[in-house]
């Protein structure tokens, strides 16, 4: 799922953009919470700071019924093969936000104990640093990653995909 | 002085036993031989010291002495308001010290911490294995000597 530019003639990339405009908008999260930075989490999913508004508010808790994976908090070594098989249940097409500093790079926990940063297990499509972020900024981190369904390629044909 | 009694009677209990006392800004502290813990501590747990509350169990390690690790307990008497520290001076080769879980409950986690941090074993205990890091960990991390930064991941890591 790279940025590269989508190929194909008018009817394809129509049909592409109707898809990245109905799956950007209608985002089931699975809050992958561990931390601290829960707290902001759920100030941007309730009623000041509403995620709903943007298509985001359905939260589910089954990796097989979301396709948004929020990682909010710190992943210990210890956490990190439960996270790496919820990654792996979730079906496609996913994506991933890394939720505050700890989830990003570890943040100030540069241990034996901490994972340093999410990219380093599974890939994520965006990092939202913060300690904690504001509820604005978990909302900011969620419209970049609507603009990136909008334009990447969505894969509507029936084809396996090696992740 | 009312805060001195107690440390003047345990003296005076337990004569051989109690290696050196301190109450610097009222912190009660004494310094015992690791095989008359459980004696001094049943001692305590009755009148007229009456500390039924154990408050924290823990462990320290300095690395320039001969005997690095020192276990600290932190004791209270709710009928008196008193605090007590305990300290237990334990080598590295014979990092074994009796269990409390015979007298509190919450002993068992916090042991299973110094367990798990320090490497020091319980005698006593029902169930010490680690409680923190994950089974496979190898090392004691809250160890001088254990480099701040080893990480030993459980995931293969990409980077």
């Amino acid at each position: 799922m790279g940025l590269k530019p989508v190929q194909g003639n008018f009817i394809t990339t129509k049909f592409n953009n109707i898809l990245g405009w109905a799956r950007k908008f209608s985002l089931f999260h699975y809050p992958y919470v561990t931390a601290c930075c829960g707290m902001e989490y759920m100030s941007a999913a309730c009623a000041h700071f509403d995620i709903d508004r943007f298509g985001a508010g359905w939260t589910r808790f089954s990796p097989r019924q979301s396709d948004l994976l929020l990682v909010v908090g710190t992943i210990s070594q210890k956490q990190a093969p439960v996270l790496k098989t919820v990654y792996d249940q979730m079906t496609e097409p996913k994506w991933v936000i890394a939720l505050g500093a700890c989830a990003v790079s570890g943040g100030i926990y540069d241990n034996y104990a901490v994972v340093q940063g999410l990219d380093q297990i599974i890939p994520v499509d965006v990092f939202v640093p913060g300690c904690p972020p504001r509820p604005e900024m978990i909302l900011d981190g969620l419209l970049k990653l609507q603009e990136k369904i909008q334009k990447q390629e969505h894969d509507w044909r029936w084809k396996k995909r090696k992740s | 002085m009312e805060e001195k009694k107690v440390l003047d009677e345990l003296k005076k209990k337990f004569p051989d036993e109690v290696l050196e006392t301190s109450a610097l800004f009222g912190d009660e502290t004494v310094l015992i031989r690791k095989e008359a813990l459980l004696d001094i501590i049943g001692a305590l747990r009755k009148q007229p010291f009456e500390f039924t509350m154990l408050l924290d169990l823990t462990c320290v390690d300095f690395p320039g002495r001969a005997e690095r690790l020192e276990m600290v307990y932190h004791l209270f008497s709710l009928a008196l308001n008193r605090r007590l520290r305990i300290k237990v001076s334990l080598s590295e080769h014979a990092a074994t010290v009796a269990s409390l879980t015979r007298f509190w409950k919450n002993a068992d986690w916090l042991e299973r911490e110094a367990f798990d941090m320090f490497g020091i074993r319980f005698e006593g205990h029902p169930d010490l294995r680690r409680l923190f890091m994950y089974d496979g960990f190898e090392g004691y991390p809250l160890r001088k000597d254990y480099p701040l930064r080893k990480r030993q991941p459980k995931v293969p890591l990409k980077t």
